[in-house]
């Protein structure tokens, strides 16, 4: 894991003083409320509907125990005893008074940690692959990557004030599990001519209330062009990003407009003059540096074991619980004998992605114990353990099930994104948390959530689409008709490689019509499928969406 | 409307300013009104007859000034470089690292935000970035 040097260090220190400075600023009257407000938001802080949120980094979802229990901490000292996981593999406060804020930044420090820039028209906090450095199917370890992003792009002179938000997300593996097509810049890993690992660059891709895919606008980047050729896209967006509407100021409206052919041309032409200037460009890469990341990701030291463990084979035989939780929850890591936890964080009624204090040190004394000291926030509001060792799977599950993170759903139905909508969000249109709990609910039973298989269901609270609704194999979009909640279902979207935007299923149904049109749904699914391996989203595919539409509407 | 300097608060000496249309005509040592949507290279040739580029900052959200600045610097410009209208402090040091060397901003804004404030900006911790890379805001 990356470590802090001098400069940083000195540097989220100097950036906790510095919100206090231009807090202090606010109340003095040199700066207005809409001067104030997006420097507020560059330090995470958002004013919700009910309380201040502090949105709290988690750069690249890669965090250590001791990080974790500080978490814990804050939201034992300064909440109500719970954080959120976010889909950016962030943490949310949802109850923080502004007068702490200060300090939980300075908490936060003391762990090399900071809410830096997961807000506000900038550069956000860069995601990646949750299996990074562990995956059995990967190119190369995406967060050498994400952490140089991450220290160009912290206070970018240049690109603080852009037309709106920018999100970056990295792989290192050909099955994307981050999202990429959905970003402003999506970086996939790929093997260039001679095998050397470069990037195919992603720009323009998008959800909320105009969902795109990414597109091409490189095959393939040599490694050490990445900063340059970053940071003449974001020269360009920042020229000509649109400003006049917000709602058409993110830079998939820009390549949208623009073409992508015409795009990757002045993106080209400015990549090339930064090659050309005198020296190099500015922002090469400073190869002691690039090597000092690479070293802090280095694997860790992981025993020779064998593929198969006999104590894992004999515990599963023994109990039928920890069998079906490794089948579902447990995913092939590279390394013989070992393996990747998912722990959903979203039990049976529970909200996606809440976790509590209790919960949070568990998952702290789990990752020091078994997961040589690390853990990882995933985009689907799950707690991974990257390293575990076969031999330890039943020990963890053990623990995992006192502290009631042992729902065997990672990738089933119920394992449902939901942002936090009405009851938390001021943005929101309609409440998300309880249409996921009441879905939590009627697919609780285990045997029927595997029989249905893979299949993502993904909520949103409003048309920004933070629960990622235009990519769930079903989507929820909670909207406000005449002061009623109505939920627009969409069918067919897809997050990974193979990205699709759900369409949308017809007119919207209300809260309590939600969970019985989802089970008719995929009553008709299992209905139609061919076999048991035939996913919905293969079974939409197939049929289209006229079977599904028909159940959905059958009791209306 | 102060200029804002390094070394403080300094009177407005701005000449007049030449439009990027009327910029062929302008006698040597003219100051030049930078159009936000206008292409830097187009101006390029001119570079070495300026004495001054100002670039309009509209509101201080709109952070296109910056880019620009970059570009022109990238392109050679090596004269006086302004950004003028909205900024507030905290973007000062922000604007002196994408070359611009001084700011023009409203007496209105100077009175909200004294002297002793811009000043205090320059101060602002270099991000880590940049420190590592042996720069500061002056870039």
């Amino acid at each position: 894991m990356y470590r802090y040097d001098e400069f940083d260090h000195d540097y989220v220190r100097a950036r906790v003083s510095e919100f206090r400075d231009q807090t202090q600023r606010r109340i003095d009257g040199a700066l207005t409320e809409d001067e104030y407000k997006p420097l507020r938001l560059m330090n995470g802080l958002y004013l919700q509907l009910h309380a201040y949120m502090l949105r709290v980094a988690i750069p690249y979802g890669t965090l250590s125990s001791r990080q974790m229990r500080t978490l814990a901490t804050i939201a034992e000292r300064w909440d109500e005893g719970y954080g959120h996981f976010t889909t950016r593999q962030n943490i949310q406060y949802n109850w923080t008074k502004l007068t702490d804020v200060g300090d939980i930044l300075d908490a936060l420090a003391d762990v090399e940690m900071h809410a830096i820039q997961t807000s506000g028209n900038c550069i956000r906090n860069v995601t990646a692959d949750h299996f990074a450095g562990a995956a059995a199917d990967e190119i190369e370890d995406p967060r050498p990557t994400a952490e140089l992003i991450r220290q160009w792009s912290t206070a970018h002179p240049e690109f603080a004030f852009l037309p709106r938000k920018f999100k970056v997300a990295v792989t290192g593996s050909p099955n994307d599990r981050a999202v990429t097509k959905a970003h402003d810049i999506g970086l996939r890993m790929v093997r260039g001519e001679g095998g050397a690992p470069g990037y195919e660059v992603i720009v323009g891709g998008g959800l909320g209330r105009t969902p795109m895919i990414g597109k091409v606008m490189r095959d393939f980047l040599p490694k050490d062009h990445l900063l340059p050729y970053l940071e003449a896209i974001l020269r360009v967006y920042n020229l000509h990003g649109r400003r006049d509407n917000k709602y058409k100021a993110r830079i998939k409206i820009l390549v949208h407009e623009t073409g992508i052919d015409d795009m990757r041309a002045q993106v080209e032409a400015e990549f090339e003059r930064q090659m050309r200037e005198e020296g190099g460009p500015v922002v090469a890469p400073d190869p002691e540096q690039v090597a000092r990341i690479e070293a802090y990701f280095a694997p860790p030291a992981l025993a020779d074991l064998p593929e198969r463990s006999e104590t894992l084979e004999t515990a599963m035989a023994e109990d039928a619980a920890l069998a079906r939780w490794v089948e579902t929850n447990v995913a092939a890591h590279r390394a013989p004998g070992h393996a990747i936890v998912t722990v959903a964080v979203k039990g049976t009624g529970e909200a996606p992605g809440d976790a509590t204090t209790a919960q949070m040190r568990a998952l702290a004394d789990l990752g020091e114990r078994y997961s040589h000291d690390e853990l990882r926030i995933s985009h689907e509001q799950n707690v991974i353990l990257p390293h575990v060792r076969k031999d330890d799977l039943p020990g963890v599950f053990a623990a995992l099930r006192k502290a009631g993170l042992a729902t065997a759903n990672a990738g089933l139905i119920t394992d449902i994104i939901a942002c936090p909508g009405l009851d938390y969000c001021a943005l929101a249109t309609a409440r998300s948390i309880p249409v996921a709990q009441d879905l939590s609910r009627r697919f609780a039973a285990p045997d029927r959530a595997k029989a249905i298989g893979e299949f993502t269901i993904k909520i949103s609270g409003c048309i920004n689409a933070c629960g990622h609704h235009h990519v769930g194999h079903v989507g929820i979009l909670g909207l406000e008709k005449s002061g009623i909640e109505n939920y627009q279902i969409t069918l067919g979207g897809d997050h990974t490689e193979t990205m699709a935007i759900g369409e949308r299923a017809g007119p919207g149904i209300s809260a309590e019509e939600v969970g019985p049109a989802i089970e008719r749904l995929v009553d008709a699914y299992l209905d139609v499928r061919e076999d048991e391996g035939e996913r919905f989203i293969d079974t939409y595919r197939r049929l289209g969406a006229e079977p599904f539409k028909a159940a959905l509407y059958a009791a209306a | 409307m102060p200029l804002v300097t390094d070394t403080g608060f300094a009177p407005d000496d701005t000449p007049a300013l030449v439009s990027l249309g009327t910029l062929p005509d302008a006698p040597e040592g003219a100051a030049l009104d930078m159009p936000l949507d206008a292409d830097p290279a187009a101006v390029a040739p001119h570079f070495d007859r300026l004495s001054l580029v100002v670039v309009p900052f509209p509101s201080f959200a709109d952070g296109r000034g910056f880019s620009l600045a970059r570009r022109l610097r990238a392109l050679g410009y090596r004269g006086r470089l302004r950004a003028a209208g909205h900024l507030i402090t905290d973007q000062f040091p922000f604007a002196r690292f994408c070359g611009f060397d001084e700011l023009s901003i409203s007496d209105a804004l100077a009175e909200r935000q004294p002297e002793a404030l811009w000043l205090a900006a320059l101060s602002r911790a270099v991000p880590p970035f940049l420190q590592r890379r042996g720069k500061g805001w002056a870039a």
